[in-house]
């Protein structure tokens, strides 16, 4: 064990693995917070808490995390490169071990110009993979990224990062997935998924470099409750495939909603019979409320309770 | 006292610019003569420093005339042209001085009513700003 | 190049408000490439503000030169007495010829009438691009000659980020992705086996991170006794 979090015990339980996304408020206000998690507490292993997402200024994925631990949930922080210089992120990151986080996902962070701070000087110090490198180094070695090393011990962790199937160069993203597990990635949440060829595609590529069994992918779903989100992801959202036949039959459902979860649950069994995926990762943005009917209809409750 | 007479600037290009004055001038239209014209090979030779020269050394109003941007002797001449024009447009309005006292325009050399109507565009505008100077002189 | 911008005429006049004589430099090297300092530029920034002051019914002196380069003192020695009669330097070069004006004749107001943007290169007649962020350790002969520091908004060394959207960049659809263009020339060179090494945090200190850089050659200095005789020469 490496860090003995929960989801990291789900995976060596060989157990198809759950983990949910949670958006911290755009406030000091922790209610939403609490709301959220005790509405979602036993309905997936691990909680992803975003940090300053599409780079708006939220509650800090740190004190998320610590907010949400007071319920009994356990987090996976999230921890992006974009705001924060190598002495902030190992700062933090060891401060987040103190307060008992176990699961960091390491983020390159989306551009500043996307939020509501655009005038902000960006860091870009690291990015995901040299992130994961040192936190490698860190709680394996001790070692920090100026060749300090930790006399006490070093912090425990299980160390995620993200990969993005359906992002330009296609035929390198196994290759970066690849440096991602060479520099200390122990699993992967990937991008929302809505094209399951491609995604299949990839997925052959990766096990082609025998990385599923190096790492614990773990497939991203987002629910959607109209065509128009569907439209706006294909549209707006850079990197993000949604192929028309998923626009259509948003369109024509006559309970959009409705025909959302049932799009996402019937991408979680079709995940669950795909070699080399360990798992979903169930990114409700601004929907958490809905996680429990998925993963219950998708038929992964209870979740299973390692000692 | 007498109405001042205003003064306009005309670069014209030797090709369909002069030719559309000339042919103006064969065909017996009246025009203002007070405007000045200067013979330029090409508009596309006309820099935003010639067009700002002349509103410094007392013009009003500033044109240019070159052919039409499709049948530019010059082929692309009378494009540059208008691009230079309109770069000082927009240096002028970040003074605070009318843009609309440098103005583009295009002829061939049939158009015998065009450079008429240049002229009294340009005296017009002309007339209604006046020269470059404080607004409270002219009372 | 470095490429540079005029600054909005309304900023300017603000500037040299309250200053009498004013004498406006340029510069032929980079500054007049890029179409921002040149001569063209001095005279037409002059006639504007000649117009808009006699609109305004204000009065004020210009005179303007050109130096060969901005940012050697030799050649700003050329104008010693125009700088020393104004009363205002408003400087058409990048901020490094503003600056050694402003080092050389510290009683003496300066200020710019560019930003200076970029190191950049003109890549079609009236269109300049960033390339370079001079972070003073070059490694674009493992990128393809593309150096992703200044191409890539986040500056990755690692490849593509995920906002990487039919070969653009997610932060301006208009501008290539650099990681996608990196990857299409080391596959046109055979070579993308360079892709697959992790590469660890870059050293930041060659840049101006470590503090501000001076480059010194011993060998191209000059000695005491070389600086006296030159001086006894000028």
């Amino acid at each position: 064990m490496k860090a003995g979090s929960d989801l990291e015990k789900v995976f060596e339980a060989g157990k198809f693995a759950v983990t949910a996304e949670i958006g911290p408020p755009q406030s000091a206000n922790p209610e939403p917070l609490l709301q959220h998690a005790r509405m979602l507490k036993g309905m997936a292993d691990a909680f992803n808490l975003t940090d300053n997402q599409t780079a708006v200024v939220r509650l800090s994925s740190i004190a998320s995390a610590a907010i949400v631990m007071r319920e009994g949930l356990e987090p996976v922080i999230q921890m992006t490169c974009r705001d924060r210089n190598r002495i902030a992120l190992q700062s933090d990151l060891l401060g987040a071990s103190a307060i008992g986080v176990k699961n960091v996902l390491c983020l390159t962070g989306d551009h500043q110009t996307f939020g509501n701070e655009k005038a902000a000087k960006s860091v870009f110090d690291f990015d995901s993979v040299s992130e994961l490198y040192t936190f490698n180094k860190l709680r394996t070695e001790g070692l920090q990224s100026g060749g300090n090393v930790i006399e006490d011990e070093p912090p425990k962790l299980y160390l995620g990062c993200a990969e993005n199937p359906f992002a330009t160069p296609f035929e390198f993203r196994a290759m970066r997935l690849a440096k991602k597990v060479n520099a200390g990635a122990d699993f992967v949440q990937t991008q929302a998924i809505f094209d399951m060829d491609m995604f299949e595609t990839w997925m052959d590529e990766v096990r082609g470099r025998s990385l599923d069994k190096k790492v614990h992918i773990m497939a991203g779903v987002i629910p959607m409750k109209t065509a128009g989100a569907a439209r706006y992801m294909k549209n707006k959202v850079p990197g993000m495939i949604v192929p028309n036949h998923i626009i259509d039959r948003m369109k024509t459902a006559s309970d959009p909603k409705k025909e959302g979860i049932k799009l996402c649950v019937e991408q979680i069994e079709a995940f669950k019979n795909i070699k080399g995926v360990h798992g979903v990762h169930i990114m409700a943005v601004k929907w958490e409320e809905i996680v429990p009917s998925i993963v219950d209809a998708a038929g992964l409750l209870p979740r299973p309770s390692l000692k | 006292m007498a109405e001042r007479e205003p003064k306009v600037v005309g670069y014209c290009c030797e090709k369909h610019g002069i030719e559309c004055v000339n042919l103006a001038a064969r065909s017996g239209k009246q025009y203002d003569a007070s405007i000045r014209l200067v013979r330029v090979p090409c508009t596309g030779r006309v820099d935003g420093m010639h067009i700002l020269r002349a509103l410094e050394d007392g013009a009003d109003a500033v044109f240019v005339l070159g052919c039409l941007e499709k049948n530019c002797y010059y082929d692309t001449g009378s494009i540059e042209g208008r691009k230079r024009v309109d770069y000082v447009k927009s240096m002028l309005s970040q003074v605070g001085i009318e843009p609309e006292r440098v103005e583009m325009f295009n002829a061939s050399s049939s158009m015998a009513w065009k450079f008429p109507e240049i002229v009294s565009t340009m005296t017009d505008v002309a007339k209604r700003l006046g020269p470059i100077e404080p607004r409270g002189d002219r009372q | 190049m470095i490429v540079a911008e005029r600054k909005p005429l309304g900023e300017i006049v603000e500037m040299i408000a309250q200053l009498h004589k004013v004498t406006v430099i340029g510069c032929r090297s980079c500054v007049a490439i890029c179409l921002a300092g040149g001569e063209k530029e001095v005279k037409m920034l002059i006639s504007a503000l000649k117009l808009k002051n006699r609109k305004e019914g204000r009065k004020q002196e210009f005179d303007g030169f050109v130096l060969e380069r901005q940012c050697e003192k030799e050649w700003v020695k050329e104008v010693d007495d125009k700088i020393l009669a104004s009363d205002v330097i408003l400087s058409m070069s990048c901020s490094l010829g503003a600056q050694t004006i402003a080092d050389m004749y510290p009683e003496k107001v300066v200020v710019p009438g560019l930003n200076t943007a970029m190191f950049g290169v003109p890549e079609e007649q009236g269109m300049w691009s960033e390339k370079c962020l001079g972070c003073g350790d070059c490694i674009i002969h493992t990128t393809g000659g593309i150096c992703p520091i200044a191409r890539c908004a986040k500056s990755m060394l690692n490849g593509p980020c995920g906002g990487s959207s039919d070969g653009h960049c997610e932060v301006n659809l208009d501008i290539e992705c650099a990681w996608y263009a990196i990857h299409e020339r080391l596959k046109l060179q055979g070579r993308l086996d360079l892709l697959e090494a992790v590469r660890p945090p870059k050293d930041w200190t060659p840049s101006h991170s470590g503090g501000r850089r001076i480059i010194v050659r011993e060998d191209a200095k000059l000695t005491q006794h070389q600086k006296r005789g030159k001086e006894a020469v000028i």
